[in-house]
């Protein structure tokens, strides 16, 4: 409940926090909504000496729609997100895996790109960025660059930023109105980690899926795209057979812990269960030519 | 008994405009000047012997002003009684004594080895992790055969083993019983290991004066006078030196009715350094060393006739109760074979329970206390039996119900149930919940595939605890310090308004307005013009405690005592005034008068305000308008009712929906209603919480996985259904008030209930049991093995 | 890019509005919100119930949204407004919410009720006519173990009719 000792600092220009970052390099955090970290301090579990606090720096907390490009800001909380009418028209699935993160509280407080920047294999970003193919803008002390979310997850807690770097918007291809998408998340209870999460965004032609894009989350040490499963379903026509075994594909290229929330049989097998819904409920929810 | 505007009144509470504006004050709202803040430094080991201690690093920083450990203690203060120890029982119970700090050994993690204060939080928390201590590990057991095979490590080398007590009871004759009988029902059934964890962790403050010699603890606690008696005995000071308050308790479910070690630590610190000690438990620190509730596993045998008829029931129980005994913990196993017979007319109980110590914090009174472990031994078995024989579950049960003119109905185990009619709230029930179109509508879903599924609960519970003689004549010897009554006081002032004084210390039970109305009731005076005093033993001289669903059936009626003894010198002071004579004084609607002279009349505030001013009292009656009251019941008191829920199941993902939860709840008569809800829907919350949610879990090294609400799962209000509540009301033959206690009564009922519903859905697939908490996985699992 | 230096440090100097009152104060970094509210101003209705940001007993409102003070650092309220449970009512009078978990019996214990008040008052200002649902799902961050839960439902419905009048 008492974190150890450190020392803070809230710059109010993003260059300045990229200098720091630079400067202290391990020994210092960036803190977004802080509701990763924090709690991580006061159970002493992390004790960093410096943290840098991107709170007062304007800016990246803007969503928008950008000639097909859906911007999200690096600073836009969970809730804003949540109850975004442009993203809740454009692409459902993110605004309904918002309102599954956490708890209204922390949705207040927590933001998008803090929570993939932490790259908690159970947090519920990653997988929904990942099959939306979104990519990350990023900026450093060399500059700028984007990275795509398929090369941005690397381990447990561990992603391809550098000690300076800051991730400052998610870029996705604004979906057509032809595509849909879902969100589900298997937990013990509301607001807990997902036992599995499964993000399915796919667009349908003529009774076949003509675009798919499948993350899952907690069923490996990052989130992960679950690619075998796009290959195999793209182009094919819809029928319970092929939704069937690309469920059995994914659960079986998903690699899942024993842990308390369920041994790696039973994820393995809600993994297959809630691909099979929410490749259902996407097709569902596309608008269909 | 008649029901006055008040009595069974839905009255706003008293407590609450204090709470809702954030001034109520609990333990780490109090600062005084000088306060010290105190940590513990607990063994990270379940189970090694502690070689040495090096405390020089904290005693160097000057922010810290005094440590101490085990061996310093040990000459200074005496071991942590507890209220119930079992050593005289036949055969007794092996005592294993537990100090406010451990010197040769420690027996869990989270035990204590040391304690500083600090003149801030932050060094107390910082300084604690430079002290080293040199352990060498013991192996360690979790599991209560473990702990009893051989060569297993042994907890308390003086003891000579890890089984403290073996209770053994026989009531009628079971092997004729299991002739008798046409089917055997065989299961093996867990009733899991649960943390209370009230909202508000356990916190004291602790103030000694130097010059007057006086100690006063402030603590979270369910039972102030109950430790003023432990108090004095471990720190050896007069227990009038001692005050004990309790503040504004966030919650206790019976995890606070106990005398923990920093209770003692804090008091020894601040008696040492003259300086008051605060000191806050931190919620991991709760989870891992505030008492643990359940832990049993029982083998159940139990035998029917082919008509349902029940003949006897056995019982082989293992009760893990951790490393020490504290407050009850010997005492819920005993307690739990009273009650297995439930509402059933039961021929013959055999019950065996090995009561097992092992590396983890203590059980001890949850919600329920032993009870729920009862009832759901035989709510299962009623279930199971009903399964075997093909028969409807309720008609299993009504079969085997005493009928309502049977009571007092004296169990095989030798209890008297007061009152009750188990047929009457069954029935109720089936008709809240139209059970027939229930049963249809799961014929119809299941040739969809669907499964829905109904469990039911007939439950009593033995409350009001309890008869101070009868405890002693009934079981071992208690070695209890103190007895089993509560006290009651009602003092009016010269004004004429009045101080009500309660032995039982609420937490959230609402106490001070159903005191109040009791007072108004029976004097009447105005709510407005009470005040409820409690907690504090200045302010309240005596008291036992809040536990045990208590408070209505001995504390409201220790209140109501003393109002009678008020009345009756009231007549005396009246009959003076109007030269009567005082039989003829009859009290109506808040007035005194002579029989049929009712214009002429006295309230009682004129009474209180003639009876200080003293100018025209009777003879040999003393100025003043106060009594007090010791109430020591005659007997225990039985509330009862039935419950049904009614669950929709996933089959493919084991998930567990509560589509309805109906009860009638009898807790005989009821002062009032809104109170009586409120515990009813909070005791159903902990229940079905149980049933699907809640597991303490340890690894094998005895290291708490299970050590925060991130993985300790209390239910938030998205996984809560509402509680459809009605009531019959059997007022109990036992007090004058008529009621039976119902704070504890749904936290008992409803597990089987939920158990059974799941089991009810899951019918098809040929599931007998399954344990609790039922997890998605877990029935996802027998779902998947039953198709095998 | 900037000139200045740029330290992190140990002691800050905060400047806020708590229930409409300005202070300042001088706190250290690892202070965290709920105890610079409990201790350093002395408001002791905002509670300490987990510490693993689960139970809500420390919720408060932060430029106008609940937040849980257990999980943010004092230094971070720098330059910005809070209401705590004791900023509710006003000369004596209750708020709304308040008046409802009183009538619907919404508390027992005590401890948790400032926290889910508090809630509250951002809840319905986001959703003046909820659904059970809707409520049940806007107070899933807070934890009681005493009621059960349904009255404090009952009493978050009833303040909302309340509000509406």
């Amino acid at each position: 409940m008492y974190p150890k000792s450190f020392e803070y600092i809230s710059p109010t220009n993003i260059d300045d926090v990229i200098s720091l970052l630079d400067k202290y390099k391990e020994d210092a955090k960036l803190i977004s909504g802080g509701h990763s970290l924090i709690p991580l301090m006061k159970l002493r579990l992390v004790s960093p000496q410096i943290i840098v606090d991107l709170n007062n720096v304007s800016g990246y907390d803007n969503i928008a729609l950008n000639q097909d490009i859906l911007s999200i800001g690096s600073r836009v909380t969970h809730h804003e997100i949540e109850i975004s009418n442009l993203l809740k028209e454009k692409c459902y699935m993110i605004p309904e895996a918002a309102a599954l993160i956490g708890d209204p509280q922390v949705r207040n407080v927590g933001t998008i790109g803090g929570a993939l920047a932490q790259a908690d294999p159970a947090g519920d970003w990653g997988s929904v960025m990942l099959s939306l193919n979104a990519e990350f803008a990023v900026k450093g002390k060399n500059g700028d660059r984007s990275i795509k979310s398929i090369d941005f997850f690397k381990d447990y807690y561990e992603t391809d930023l550098t000690y300076d770097e800051i991730l400052t918007e998610i870029n996705i291809n604004a979906p057509d109105k032809s595509q849909g998408g879902a969100y589900l998340k298997l937990e013990r209870k509301i607001g807990d980690f997902a036992t599995v999460g499964i993000a399915v965004q796919l667009s349908v032609k003529k009774n076949h899926i003509d675009n798919i894009g499948i993350g899952l989350t907690a069923v490996s040490n990052t989130p992960i795209k679950a690619i075998k499963s796009e290959e195999f379903l793209l182009n094919k026509q819809i029928t319970d057979e092929n939704i069937l075994e690309t469920a059995n594909i994914t659960a079986q290229n998903s690699d899942p812990n024993d842990d308390i929330r369920g041994s790696a049989e039973y994820k393995k097998a809600m993994v297959k269960e809630f691909t099979i819904r929410a490749i259902k409920l996407a097709i569902k929810r596309c608008k269909r030519d | 008994m008649a029901v006055s505007s008040l009595f069974g009144a839905k009255v706003k509470r008293v407590e609450d405009p204090k709470l809702i504006t954030g001034q109520g004050i609990y333990v780490d709202d109090i600062t005084l000047p000088g306060m010290l803040y105190m940590t513990v430094l607990r063994s990270p080991y379940a189970h090694a012997k502690i070689n040495s201690i090096d405390l020089s690093s904290a005693l160097k920083n000057p922010n810290v002003v005094m440590c101490v450990t085990g061996k310093e203690l040990k000459n200074e203060v005496n071991y942590l009684q507890v209220g119930w120890d079992a050593s005289s029982a036949n055969p007794p119970s092996k005592v294993p004594k537990r100090y406010p700090l451990e010197s040769d050994k420690v027996r869990y993690v989270g035990d204590g080895v040391a304690a500083l204060v600090a003149t801030d939080k932050y060094t107390a928390k910082d300084v604690l992790e430079s002290i080293s201590v040199d352990y060498t590990p013991l192996s360690v057991v979790t599991k209560p055969k473990q702990a009893i095979a051989k060569d297993a490590p042994i907890l308390h080398e003086e003891l000579g083993s890890n089984e403290t007590w073996n209770i053994k009871m026989q009531f009628g004759d079971f092997t004729k019983s299991f002739n008798n009988s046409d089917v055997i029902i065989k299961e093996k059934l867990i009733n899991q290991r649960l943390i209370p964890s009230a909202m508000e962790t356990r916190g004291v403050v602790a103030s000694y004066n130097l010059g007057t010699k006086q100690l006063t603890l402030w603590s979270s606690t369910q039972i102030p006078h109950q430790l003023k008696k432990y108090l004095s005995f471990t720190l050896r000071i007069s227990e009038n030196k001692i005050r004990v308050i309790a503040p504004e308790v966030g919650g206790g479910f019976g995890s606070k009715l106990n005398f923990y070690p920093e209770e003692a630590l804090a008091c020894y610190l601040s008696m040492k350094t003259g300086k008051p000690v605060k000191w806050i438990e931190e919620r991991r620190e709760n989870m891992t060393n505030t008492i643990h509730g359940r832990d049993y596993e029982i083998d159940v045998e139990a035998g029917f006739k082919k008509d349902g008829t029940i003949q006897g029931v056995k019982c082989k129980v293992f009760c893990n109760v951790g490393a020490y005994y504290m407050h009850f913990t010997a005492l819920l196993p005993h307690l739990t074979a009273l009650m297995i017979p439930g509402c059933y007319k039961l021929p013959s109980l055999d019950y065996d329970c090995h009561v097992v110590l092992t590396n983890i914090i203590s059980t001890d009174a949850y919600r329920g206390a032993g009870r729920p472990e009862s009832i759901y031994i035989i709510e299962r078995i009623m279930d199971l039996a009903a399964l075997e024989l093909d028969m409807d579950p309720v008609d299993i049960r009504l079969k085997n119900f005493p009928q309502s003119d049977e009571f007092p109905f004296t169990t095989t185990v030798g209890l008297a149930y007061d009152s009750g009619d188990y047929s009457n709230a069954l029935n109720e029930v089936l008709k809240l919940v139209d059970y027939s179109t229930f049963r249809n509508k799961q014929k119809e879903l299941r040739k969809q595939n669907k499964y829905i599924g109904i469990g039911f609960s007939s439950y009593t519970e033995i409350c009001g605890w309890g008869p101070s003689a009868g405890i002693e004549a009934t079981y071992p010897k208690t070695n209890a310090v103190l007895g089993k009554w509560e006290y009651g006081a009602v003092r009016f002032d010269p004004s004429g308004k009045v101080t009500v004084e309660t032995g039982s210390s609420p937490h959230g039970q609402g106490n001070e307005t159903t005191w109040a109305q009791l007072v108004a009731h029976e004097l009447g005076v105005s709510i407005d013009d009470i005040v409820v005093l409690h907690g504090d033993t200045d302010a309240v001289p005596y008291g036992v405690a809040t536990y045990a669903s208590r408070s209505a059936t001995l504390g409201g009626v220790a209140v109501y005592n003393a109002c009678q003894k008020i009345r009756e010198k009231a007549k005396l002071i009246v009959a003076k005034q109007f030269e009567a004579r005082h039989e003829d004084i009859v009290f109506d609607q808040g007035k005194f008068s002579v029989k049929g002279l009712s214009e002429k009349f006295m309230s009682i505030t004129d009474v209180a305000k003639s009876a200080f001013v003293a100018d025209n009292l009777p003879e040999n009656v003393e100025p003043g308008l106060s009594e007090t009251s010791f109430y020591d019941p005659s007997n225990f008191t039985f509330p009862f009712g039935a419950i049904a829920i009614i669950v929709e199941v996933d089959i493919l993902t084991g998930e567990i929906k509560i589509l309805d939860y109906s009860s009638i709840d009898d807790c005989g008569n009821v002062i009032n209603p809104m109170i009586v809800d409120g515990q009813l829907h909070g005791g159903a919350a902990q229940g079905i919480a149980q049933a699907q949610f809640e597991e303490a879990k340890y690894d094998d090294n005895g290291q708490l996985i299970t050590s925060s609400f991130m993985n300790y799962y209390i239910p938030t209000a998205f996984e809560l259904p509402n509680y459809r509540l009605s009531r019959t009301i059997t007022p109990s033959p036992v007090n004058p008030l008529g009621v039976k206690g119902v704070g504890e009564a749904a936290t008992i009922g409803s597990p089987p209930a939920f158990v059974n519903a799941v089991i009810d859905a899951l019918k098809p697939f040929g599931i007998k049991n399954l344990d609790m908490p039922l997890k998605p996985e877990t029935v996802w699992n027998a779902i998947n093995n039953s198709k095998k | 890019m900037s000139n200045k230096i740029l330290t992190p440090k140990k002691n800050h100097n905060i400047k806020l509005k708590i229930n409409g009152i300005n202070y300042e104060k001088e706190v250290d970094s690892r202070l965290l919100l709920v105890h610079f509210i409990r201790e350093t101003i002395g408001l002791t209705g905002t509670h300490v119930g987990c510490d693993t940001t689960n139970c809500g007993a420390c919720t408060i409102i932060l430029n106008g949204k609940s937040v849980k003070s257990c999980t943010m650092f004092a230094v971070q309220a720098n330059n910005k407004e809070i209401t705590t449970i004791e900023g509710l009512s006003k000369d004596d009078k209750l708020h709304p919410i308040q008046e409802a978990f009183w009538e619907e019996h919404g508390l027992q214990c005590g401890f948790c009720t400032p926290g889910f008040i508090m809630q509250t008052y951002n809840f319905l200002k986001e959703n003046p006519k909820p659904t059970e649902k809707d409520i049940r799902l806007g107070i899933s961050g807070n934890l009681c173990r005493c009621t059960g839960y349904q009255n404090i439902v009952k009493s978050i419905s009833s303040a909302s009719k309340k509000l509406d009048k």
